[in-house]
């Protein structure tokens, strides 16, 4: 006989013990060494999937079909194996942005909507609730199956008065103990690390209980020291009972495979596993032990379920107990009392795990995306409290007391029905409604917060018409020819068997159509329009989350703000010590001495914001701070701008291609210049040596004659004279090429005098022509002039302009052939310049040459013999007419011979300075 | 993050394994075997793929650690 008083005894025990854990875990975590940091207690937090579900049913679910416990811990196992990218992108997203529940991750990811998180509030309740209402009911019936020790009697359907209820009793307490572990200060921060600890002792209390029970049956089915078991060969009743855990099969398949894939989405989607896994997740490097521990506990976990299953089958085969019992009642029958109360233990923790858990994670979404938009809405008429976090506090502990009253009042309802038995997985099949916009939300960056909406709505419809009010059905609530077909008769439309799809069980039903009608929905809508600024903001955020490791989600805000009013706001949330010191924290980090002279840019507002995000959820966050803020609304393109790297990237290569593009086009300039340079080294060197030259030969005949007047001083007068002209001549000679080329130097360098005055051309080419007359004389050439008679008046150096036409009629007098040879100096007006025409009649000059004569040194090759004179000629006309803002070129004449022209603009009196 | 992209990759690849093994036609397989030691071979065969699958995952995780 186990005493109820006992019982209590122990059970007040094991949770005073929990509470000293969570106080010991907070105290720690007060000093800065944290113990929840260590990524085995992670691992085992994650373990609050395993409820009293799994410790009492996975034993009922074995000897019921076999097999089909399993893949509700081989898919958490395969889904595990991807949590290196899945699970790191959403903790990674939960710390950036201080996401406080599931519904505040969805609402974030779609433009932080208030509407998507009491959405998803709504059917995280609806699908949950039923689920608490399950672990207070295991609870209560182990609670009355001990209390008969040493008889096995299933517990009697009451109908007990509400304070004689455990079980009502037990939500109270639990209500309480939720209270204390999870909202224990006034401080609303999301994250509760004694709650944590207390949850992975719990993981490892149940899991120490089963796996003694597991330990002693399995001792006692291999006929060791344990219980005495029945012989099931001897009986064919039993042997068929029997049947499901000695010759399993997987089949029917599809059931195999959409309940592993409900459960993998189910552990990382249900709320309190939300809540375990990214909300109370410390440090991003603990998943990774997670990845392999958290399998290896569901290993463990159900390592002896066939044999316990086995057992209880052999040890009571008439079917008068409750498969889901075994665990309590095996013991109970092998007389155990111990071993019987540690299972109990092991049960309640599995309970109260799951329960303060789920109940807290709810709680949160209530308070935050529920009760708080509606009060915002009220605030905007009426002002606000002063002391909002009280307030929140008061929110939140009626919610976590709502909650467990809607888990009793459930449980009561129900009772044995159908409802709360199969509820188990049903729950699954709600919270799996939010993996595409979860998973969708993580890797598609497409979804609108309008397709989000309504791939839940279209998903959640179909779970409500497709398992919730079937297993009404069956629980006798609704008329079961509900079941058998449609509304109006119609076949197709009956819940069970949706579009005639008959033969299915009716949790992969319900999870194929459900999950269809949502994905199809959120698809379908998503499609309808292009995310708009906000949606487009946070899809980059949680899509990218991987790809840019410490990015914050700021500098998307423009505006006005003023840092004292974000303070009072988030003081009235967080109290007055926690903003303050938030605050001086922040403006450390950005060199700042006091908060209040952090500039009010977008940085500090997105900081605000995720502060109070912590507190109250983004889409609750977002509001309040737009409302002490004057947002100016950025457009799309200017946050895809700013956001999108890529794009920067972008314009980053394009730079680069464009300055590449330049460095070849300054290459190909610097090489032709190069060759430039190159040319004129060799023209220097042609200068060189042709100036040489040039001096060398007047020289040469300078000296010999010199000799000869030296060495024979008989020389006549007359041959002393002719010796002597000679000797000037030459002399001349070499002081003209020696001042044309110093003359060119000098133009060049731009240091000639110019005198410039206004001439007339026709002075000009008189004086010319008067100066080369000797020339022309010898060699028998005729000159014509062709002058107009108006004064062709021109800006000049009187000098340098002779010098021109000088060199131009000497050109011409040169390559005309003598006694036939005849000059023609033309004069005409073209608009507004005078040109000036030497025509000759002589060989012309070859087309690749009319631009090279104009070069230094370059005299013309016609003719067989080296032309003579100095070859500086016309390149110092050209340097002069081009002074004087005309230009200077050669052309052959139609007939015979070459033309030398210049022009020179035109001057009239009133154009002069 | 070469390192972390080893690891998701190793990962992704004992998934895919664990897929095959776990949720195709192989699974079927062991249905048609003999009894071991009286144990159906079903059980020992899904226990032995799931340890199996556990151990890998470890002995990635952890050494890819160093």
């Amino acid at each position: 006989m186990i005493p109820g008083a006992l019982i209590i005894a122990v059970s007040f025990t094991y949770l005073g013990l929990l509470f000293a854990i969570a106080h010991w875990a907070d105290r720690r975590a007060d000093h800065g060494r944290s113990v929840i940091a260590r990524p085995t207690i992670y691992a085992l937090s994650l373990a609050v999937y395993c409820t009293a579900w799994t410790f009492y049913g996975s034993v009922g679910r074995a000897a019921e079909n076999g097999i089909g416990f399993l893949p509700i811990y081989l898919g958490p196992t395969l889904i595990a194996l991807l949590w290196g990218s899945l699970l790191l992108k959403m903790v990674r997203v939960g710390k950036a942005e201080r996401i406080t529940s599931i519904a505040d991750f969805i609402a974030s990811r779609y433009g932080k909507s208030q509407l998507l998180g009491g959405l998803v509030t709504v059917i995280a309740v609806v699908g949950v609730v039923p689920y608490i209402a399950l672990q207070l009911k295991a609870i209560a019936w182990s609670f009355e199956i001990l209390r008969h020790y040493p008889e096995v009697r299933m517990p009697e359907p009451t109908a007990l008065p509400l304070w004689h209820d455990s079980a009502f009793i037990i939500a109270l307490l639990l209500a309480a103990f939720t209270i204390l572990f999870g909202t224990r200060q006034l401080d609303v921060s999301e994250r509760h690390e004694g709650l944590v600890a207390a949850i992975a002792f719990e993981s490892i209390v149940k899991l120490i209980a089963f796996l003694a029970l597991g330990l002693f049956v399995t001792w006692g089915l291999l006929g060791l020291d344990g219980p005495e078991l029945t012989d099931a060969s001897r009986d064919p009743r039993l042997t068929e009972r029997l049947a499901p855990l000695l010759a399993p099969s997987l089949s029917p398949v599809q059931d195999w495979f959409a309940i592993s894939f409900l459960a993998a989405l189910a552990v990382m989607l249900l709320p309190r596993q939300f809540q375990v896994a990214v909300v109370e997740n410390s440090d991003e490097r603990q998943i990774r032990r997670a990845i392999w521990l958290f399998p290896l506990y569901l290993f463990l976990i159900n390592l002896f379920v066939i044999p316990i299953a086995l057992a209880g089958l052999l040890t009571f085969p008439d079917g008068s107990v409750d498969a889901d019992t075994f665990m309590l009642t095996l013991p109970i029958a092998f007389e155990r009392p111990w071993l019987a109360l540690l299972v109990f233990i092991g049960g309640l923790s599995a309970a109260t795990g799951m329960v303060i858990v789920e109940t807290i994670a709810l709680s949160t979404m209530v308070s935050n995306d529920l009760v708080l938009p509606v009060l915002m809405r009220f605030w905007r008429r009426r002002q606000p409290p002063a002391e909002l976090g009280r307030l929140l506090l008061a929110v939140r502990r009626a919610a976590i007391v709502l909650v467990l009253i809607l888990g009793y009042l459930y449980y009561r309802l129900a009772g044995e029905a159908y409802a709360l038995i199969g509820i188990g997985l049903i729950s699954f099949v709600a919270v799996a409604q939010f993996a595409p916009a979860v998973i969708g939300g993580l890797y598609w960056r497409g979804g609108t917060r309008d397709g989000a909406l309504a791939g839940l709505v279209a998903g959640f419809l179909v779970w409500v018409y497709t398992l919730l009010l079937p297993s009404f059905a069956k629980s006798g609530w609704l008329p079961p020819a509900f079941m058998e077909s449609g509304p109006g008769g119609l076949d197709w439309l009956a819940p069970l068997a949706l579009f005639g799809l008959t033969g299915w069980n009716e949790i992969t039903h319900g999870l194929f159509w459900s999950l269809t009608a949502n994905v199809g929905a959120f698809l379908l809508v998503s499609s309808w329009r292009a995310p708009n600024a906000i949606e487009a903001a946070q899809a980059r955020l949680f899509v990218d989350a991987l790809r840019y490791p410490r990015r914050a989600s700021t500098a998307l805000w423009r505006g006005r703000a003023d840092i004292r009013e974000l303070m009072t706001l988030a003081e009235r949330f967080l109290g007055v010590a926690r903003t303050r010191d938030a605050f001086v924290r922040y403006a450390r980090s950005r060199d700042t001495d006091s908060p209040e002279a952090l500039p009010a840019d977008a940085e500090t507002v997105g900081f605000a914001e995720t502060l109070l995000s912590g507190a109250i959820g983004s889409a609750s966050a977002r509001l309040m701070v737009a409302s002490v803020t004057q947002e100016e609304p950025l457009g799309l393109d200017e946050v895809l701008d700013i956001l999108d790297e890529a794009s920067q990237i972008r314009a980053y290569s394009h730079q680069l291609e464009q300055k590449s593009r330049a460095l070849e086009a300054a290459t190909a300039e610097l090489r032709a210049a190069n060759e430039r340079l190159q040319e004129l080294d060799r023209l220097k060197d042609d200068f060189m040596s042709s100036v040489t030259h040039e001096l060398r030969t007047p020289l040469a005949s300078i000296r010999a004659f010199s000799e000869i007047l030296h060495d024979d001083p008989r020389i006549d007068l007359a041959q002393r004279r002719r010796f002597l002209g000679i000797l000037v001549s030459e002399t001349e000679r070499l002081s003209r090429l020696v001042n044309q080329v110093l003359d060119l130097a000098k133009i060049e360098s731009g240091h000639a005098d110019w005198r410039n005055e206004c001439l007339s051309l026709q002075e000009v080419i008189d004086q010319a022509v008067a100066v080369t007359g000797q020339l022309v004389k010898e060699r028998e050439i005729q000159v014509r002039l062709d002058l107009p008679s108006e004064p062709a008046l021109v800006w000049a150096d009187r000098d340098r302009l002779v010098q021109v036409l000088e060199n131009l009629i000497a050109n011409a007098v040169k390559f005309a052939p003598p006694q036939t040879g005849c000059l023609e100096i033309g004069l005409v007006r073209l608009g507004t310049a005078w040109r000036v025409t030497v025509a000759d009649n002589g060989p012309g000059i070859p087309e690749e040459a009319l631009e090279l004569i104009f070069e230094k040194f370059r005299q013309s090759l016609v003719g067989d013999a080296k032309p003579s004179g100095t070859g500086l000629g016309l390149p110092i006309s050209r340097q002069i007419v081009e002074h004087l803002g005309g230009r200077i070129w050669a052309e052959n004449r139609p007939e015979k011979g070459a033309n030398l022209c210049f022009e020179l603009p035109a001057h009239t009196p009133d154009t002069q300075d | 993050m070469p390192r972390s992209t080893l690891f998701r990759q190793r990962l992704l690849t004992l998934f895919l394994i664990a897929l095959l093994l776990l949720f195709s036609p192989l699974a079927l397989r062991p249905e048609s075997w003999e009894d071991w030691l009286g144990l159906p071979p079903l059980f020992l065969y899904l226990y032995g793929v799931w340890a199996g699958v556990i151990a890998l995952a470890a002995w990635i995780a952890i050494r890819g650690r160093d």
